[in-house]
């Protein structure tokens, strides 16, 4: 059968089991997008490509499966460029699809012609320029294959016009991906896993650091066996988050720059730190030179790069986090923690829990408020989609998530903007599911032009403004750190509810503490998209926060304020 | 420094994709060389990089991610040959001509061309034997120099080979 270069990407993504994709068309493009039109395929149009591979992004982390942005080429592709990073630092299993130019005008700064393979190439876990009509089957298998084994990351496949335009045969079957025969280490050495059993074993203070890897390899149900067997107590990162169930008693929740006082008292003063798909990020360690110091290292992790990045560890146990943790477990001793974890229980009484619900309102709107509500009303059972700041670690810190891939949020890059599009593209692969952005002000107007790809694709998502009317973690560090000058971060914003309106959603705008539930009430109920504008506590800050640079256990706490503590006992 | 192997897919991009990654982890490459080897489908690279035992692993780790990187190998600590090729070109007059004669002999060197006011020569050996005679030659006037980079192979039974890769006489066991 002869088709079309375009005509066989899209059979080839059919082929592939994609059913979404997010992108935007332009000239070097075009016979992509006729094709298209007459495939099955689900195309969203995005307002800006920046959008396109967040959809795909929040896509992927909503399921596990590939999501897919398409653009056209020169500024259509540079636009990708933030959420193809975006991807990369979070190790998200996204394609892009980019047109180029026609082969024989490459290289000549024609009309919309920009070298995107070699911008992308440090922010791609690979990318490639498809110059035949021939060559687009193997080329997209390939992709989605480099996507998603191993350490996932995002692929660009970069188009030519004329292989889009130009036929040949198509054969499904003699266009199975043929990657490079790469040769096969044998990390799992049986000295390096004995080590990690004995350690794992005689430990008398150990934890657990649970990260995104969990997840990405589908260890849950592995890794709680592996928490049971070993009665580790388990701290998270902020992409750990959902990788157990916040609700078990185990689970002392996030590390870190906010994290818990309790979860980085317990790190520093472990002797046995069981890394597992986490890469010790400078915003979970601190000060690497005063970081754990008593503790030996277990480091369970498939990237071998990421092997003494940071931190050096004592046992390296390269590989996929379910195979390891499966293989750990038959070997797994269950000592009796008891000290260890009363005085776990002890750091945290000492931190000051209580129930924000429980305090009495005094007109003062905080964002834990907010989100201490929205935990609540939807039972921690919402999908929350974050953008970057305050309102992120607040989402942390007082969300609850009891379930894998219901917070997706970017960690790496920490990329504002991420949330709107991200929650359109995790609808799309979780339609049943209730899907919650929470943005603050500075980040939803970096992309809020995608409300209109909500009203045009008539979906369902809910969007809670966490608006304080300042750029707030920038903000907190200039309180911090920069004697309260407030240098380019008071920041005006349109009337969020009378923006929505014109795009035609709904929109509110809530001023007191006993307006936050029926509101999010109402937005429930409601069969399409809300938006409602929370105006909360201008100068409130996120506590307990570890300087940057600073040792873990050195953080600064909240002060004296009888209004907010910290987060509730889940 | 630290001195690495790594076989390649030989195709457009690759060495870029190679240099970029040691931009991008801030390790100095003090030389990189890329031949072919005998499956025509595969390069072959020694790289030397300014860098610590860390940052070694680091590369080789990172460079084994390249999806066009098939096997990466820091053989800074292994037992190694090394060579660098270099071709001089040296003032030579009548009265220095026999002075330099007598130093090309000495290091084993050879003259390639010869013009009546240079000569070109030719050497090979390690960094050291190499700088060594161009210290030498210095005084007489170099005029011009081109240097190969290094190429590394461990010694012996000690086999670093591509994937895939069967040699006939030599069971492909000790790969890692």
């Amino acid at each position: 059968m002869k088709l079309t270069g375009a005509e066989i990407l899209c059979e080839s993504l059919t082929k592939l089991g994609v059913q979404h994709i997010f992108g935007y068309p332009g000239g070097a493009i075009l016979p992509v997008y006729d094709a298209l039109g007459k495939s099955k395929l689900h195309h969203i149009l995005v307002r800006h490509e920046q959008g396109a591979t967040h959809m795909a992004d929040g896509y992927a982390r909503a399921t596990g499966g590939v999501g897919v942005a398409m653009a056209t080429s020169g500024p259509g592709a540079t636009n990708m460029v933030t959420g193809i990073a975006t991807a990369m630092l979070d190790s998200s299993p996204v394609v892009c699809i980019t047109g180029q130019v026609s082969s024989k005008l490459l290289g000549t700064d024609a009309f919309q012609e920009i070298d995107i393979t070699g911008i992308t190439m440090p922010i791609t876990k690979h990318n490639v320029v498809v110059s035949r009509a021939e060559d687009v089957a193997r080329t997209v298998r390939e992709a989605f294959v480099i996507a998603n084994t191993g350490r996932p990351g995002p692929v660009l496949v970069d188009i030519t016009k004329d292989a889009q335009q130009a036929s040949c045969e198509f054969d499904w079957e003699a266009c199975a991906p043929r990657l490079p025969q790469k040769r096969l280490r044998n990390d799992h050495n049986q000295a390096e896993f004995d080590r990690a059993l004995e350690l794992l074993n005689t430990a008398k203070r150990p934890l657990i650091l649970a990260g995104r890897g969990i997840m990405l390899s589908g260890a849950m149900r592995a890794f709680e066996q592996f928490v049971r067997t070993s009665n580790i107590p388990v701290a998270m990162t902020l992409l750990g988050i959902g990788c157990f169930p916040a609700s078990d008693p185990m689970n002392l929740g996030m590390m870190g720059m906010h994290g818990e006082a309790w979860v980085n008292h317990a790190i520093q003063e472990s002797d046995l730190l069981i890394a597992i798909g986490m890469r010790f990020d400078d915003r979970v360690t601190g000060d690497l030179r005063t970081y754990a110091k008593g503790a030996r290292k277990i480091h369970i992790e498939i990237d071998r790069a990421e092997i003494n990045k940071n931190v050096k560890v004592d046992a390296a146990l390269v590989g996929d986090a379910r195979q390891t943790l499966e293989k750990l477990i038959p070997h797994t001793a269950n000592p009796d923690r008891g000290p260890w974890l009363a005085h776990i229980k002890e750091l945290k009484g000492d931190s000051a829990v209580r129930d924000i619900q429980s305090l009495p309102d005094n007109g003062h709107l905080y964002a834990a408020h907010v989100i201490n509500d929205l935990w609540k009303e939807t039972r921690g059972e919402a999908i929350v989609v974050t953008d970057v700041g305050q309102h992120q670690m607040w989402e942390a810190q007082y969300y609850h998530h009891n379930q894998p891939r219901t917070l997706i949020t970017s960690g790496g890059l920490g990329t504002m903007g991420f949330a709107l599009p991200a929650a359109i593209g995790a609808k799309f692969a979780k339609p049943e599911s209730e899907v919650w952005v929470v943005a603050g002000d500075g980040g939803f107007q970096m992309t809020m032009c995608e409300l209109a790809t909500i009203v045009q694709e008539k979906i369902n998502i809910k969007i809670a403004i966490i608006n304080n009317g300042f750029l707030g973690m920038v903000r907190q560090w200039q309180e911090f750190f920069y004697d309260k000058r407030y240098v380019a971060t008071p920041l005006v914003a349109p009337d969020f509810a009378a923006l929505a309106n014109a795009f035609g959603i709904r929109g509110e705008r809530i001023t007191a503490r006993g307006d936050v539930l029926p509101t999010i009430r109402s937005a429930r109920e409601s069969k399409e998209t809300v938006l409602i504008d929370f105006r909360v506590e201008q100068e409130d800050s996120v506590y307990p926060m570890v300087p940057a640079g600073a040792s873990l256990h050195e953080m600064i706490r909240r002060p004296n304020n009888p209004l907010v503590e910290t987060a509730s006992e889940p | 420094m630290q001195t690495l192997v790594a076989y390649v897919e030989n195709k457009p991009g690759v060495l870029n994709r190679v240099s970029s990654l040691a931009r991008r982890l801030a390790i100095n490459i003090d030389s990189l060389t890329v031949g072919p080897t005998d499956n025509p489908q595969v390069a072959r690279m020694t790289i030397v990089a300014h860098t610590d035992e860390k940052g070694g692993h680091r590369l080789e780790a990172s460079l084994e991610k390249l999806v066009d990187v098939l096997l990466a190998e820091n053989i800074s600590e292994r037992s190694l040959l090394e060579r660098d090729l270099a071709l001089i070109k040296v003032l030579a007059d009548q009265q220095s001509r026999p002075h330099l004669m007598e130093l090309i002999k000495v290091f084993r060197a050879r003259v390639v061309d010869v013009a009546p006011e240079s000569l070109i020569i030719e050497v090979s050996g390690t960094v050291d034997k190499i700088d060594g005679l161009l210290e030498v030659l210095r005084p007489f006037g170099v005029l011009e120099m081109a240097r190969s980079g290094r190429i590394s192979m461990t010694r012996g039974g000690d086999l670093l080979r591509p994937p895939g890769a069967a040699m006939a006489s030599v069971e492909p066991a000790n790969v890692t």
